[in-house]
């Protein structure tokens, strides 16, 4: 944010010198100022968290300094207890979704296809799909006792309806000319599935993933603060039972970290796989 | 488009009978009564312990105790009354916020970093926070609901308002409407497909969030009545209790889908 200030003044005293060559490039371009306004009023409101907190004007229990908690993290990363709890969250939150997506995608696509896996599993999704999942908890943890198993099904659980239902959705609603073409070209079913269906249903499973791996992480978050253990949700509840709040707002930035990490890798998946497709064009 | 029209009335149509119809929604609705007949059979055949598995009549019958001589409908009301006001503040806020965010470069610029930085994150992680601030109370699980639900209906109505096609926001303003009436008149209307998609979201994560903080931190309300039914080994009602609590959501949900059809219904026309 400095450097464009700088860079402001700079821009001018260019011109104002005798001029040996025109130069054509523009000075700065609006998306560049917003970027760094956008920087700025991020730094701003940290400033305003740091100080505010530091002198007073906030309550320093209720919001501790931004470098009182950003410590923290460090001295726990330094005892390596952030790595594990990380980790752990990271792994249970990333192996549901997984289980989620290879059961739901093929459900999915099966459900487009056949008029018998549609008719079992039509009723099921649409009264599932809009359920709050995380009310069966309770019968996850009766079922499966409290360690991973039930917090990853939990999770694979939460993730297989939205899953499920932009897959059928994508599938149910394709353009009939390219597989008419395919089939008359010679295609088999199996070459239809991979060459022509998946490929044009992708941009809709993709959103469905993406529908996904949030609530999945939502899951993972209240099933280790609810069951206790380790994992980044169980420290930030052990750390609000204590009253600790700097524990608890170390684990928010590790949380708000975390979320954004992989919230971006998959829309960079996106459009990695989506290259080929007019979205990405833009 | 015109099955989309008659929505899913469309069908009976075809036979305009009424044991059609039943037929038809019996045949759509028997995998579920397959499902309950396996849970049932599970049950008996002795496979897993009837604690797991309580029989479908033992879960009617504790529901209806809860519902008649117990506390269910006291505690929904709770758990419903504490969605509802977190729910409106965030529909009210978010849509305001999305609407100035779309018309004032200003204001995006100051609102989009923060937007950016929190969508992403899983709300439920919140809950400690709340916790600290406001204690255990109504009023945190209602900022808890209130923030879950704020950034969906936020980014649904600025992309719904950026969206707008900009040839009717110039004929509005050629015909002398001032900038307050184009956002009033021609902005929100444009949005409302968006708007109404992000309030649907929002309404999804006020449930999750309703339960999820009522299992963590409450004394009352549903998702507590679950958890203490289950610390206490009353499993039929527990179970009874959360598939109640599924039901309403689901019943929410469709409520809101006949809404927004009915709101929408000048755009299909």
């Amino acid at each position: 944010m400095m450097n464009m200030a700088d860079a402001k003044p700079l821009a001018g005293a260019g011109k104002s010198p005798v001029q040996k060559a025109p130069r054509p490039s523009r000075p700065i371009s609006p998306r560049m100022v917003d970027i760094a306004v956008q920087v700025a009023v991020v730094a701003a409101l940290a400033g305003l968290w740091e100080f505010g907190a530091r002198f007073g004007a906030l309550n320093p229990f209720l919001l501790p300094p931004l470098s009182v908690v950003l410590g923290r993290i460090w001295e726990d990363l330094i005892a390596g207890t952030v790595p594990v709890d990380l980790g752990l969250t990271l792994y249970r939150a990333l192996t549901g979704f997984a289980i989620g997506a290879v059961i739901g995608i093929p459900v999915g696509i099966l459900m487009a296809r056949s008029a018998l896996v549609r008719w079992f599993f039509d009723p099921l999704v649409s009264i599932g799909f809009p359920m709050p999942k995380i009310a069966f908890l309770p019968i996850f943890i009766l079922w499966f006792d409290i360690y991973d198993t039930s917090k990853i099904i939990m999770v694979a659980f939460s993730c297989f309806f939205p899953v499920v239902a932009a897959t059928y959705a994508g599938c149910s609603s394709l353009d009939k000319w390219p597989i008419w073409s395919a089939r008359s070209f010679g295609a088999k079913e199996r070459e239809l599935l991979w060459e022509v269906y998946l490929p044009m249903a992708m941009p809709q499973i993709l959103t469905g993933l993406q529908v996904a791996l949030p609530t999945g992480m939502i899951t993972t978050i209240v099933t280790e603060m609810l069951m206790g253990g380790r994992g980044v949700g169980g420290a930030m509840i052990m750390a609000g039972r204590f009253a600790d709040s700097v524990g608890v707002f170390a684990g928010i930035v590790q949380i708000i970290i975390l979320g954004f990490v992989v919230v971006k890798s998959l829309e960079i998946v996106r459009r990695r796989l989506l290259i080929w497709h007019p979205e990405s064009r833009k | 488009m015109s099955d989309v029209l008659a929505g899913g009335r469309g069908r009976g149509r075809v036979g305009p009978s009424l044991s059609y119809a039943v037929v038809n929604t019996v045949v759509r609705f028997a995998p579920l009564l397959l499902l309950a007949l396996g849970w049932e059979f599970l049950g008996l055949s002795g496979l897993v312990s009837r604690q797991m598995l309580p029989g479908l009549g033992e879960i009617f019958a504790a529901f209806s105790d809860m519902l008649f001589g117990g506390d269910l409908l006291y505690n929904t009301m709770r758990s419903v009354s504490r969605a509802a006001a977190g729910l409106g503040a965030a529909v009210a806020v978010g849509i305001a916020a999305g609407l100035l965010m779309a018309s004032f470069r200003p204001v995006r610029l100051l609102i989009n970093p923060v937007v950016q930085i929190f969508y992403p994150m899983p709300k439920s992680a919140l809950i400690p926070v709340v916790m600290i601030w406001l204690g255990l109370g109504d009023s945190s699980k209602i900022l808890l609901i209130f923030l879950g639900c704020l950034l969906p209906v936020v980014v649904g109505t600025y992309n719904g308002a950026r969206g707008v096609n900009p040839f009717l926001l110039w004929s509005a303003a050629s015909l002398g409407a001032s900038r307050f009436d184009v956002l009033r008149e021609v902005v929100l209307r444009g949005a409302m497909p968006d708007i109404l998609n992000g309030c649907r979201t929002a309404l999804a994560f006020s449930f999750i969030l309703m339960v999820s903080s009522e299992f963590v931190i409450a004394t009352d309300g549903v998702g507590f009545m679950i958890s203490s039914l289950g610390d206490g080994g009353q499993y039929p009602a527990m179970f009874a209790a959360i598939f109640f609590v599924a039901g309403i959501g689901f019943a929410a949900d469709r409520l809101y889908a006949l809404l927004s059809r009915r709101l929408l219904r000048w755009r299909e026309a």
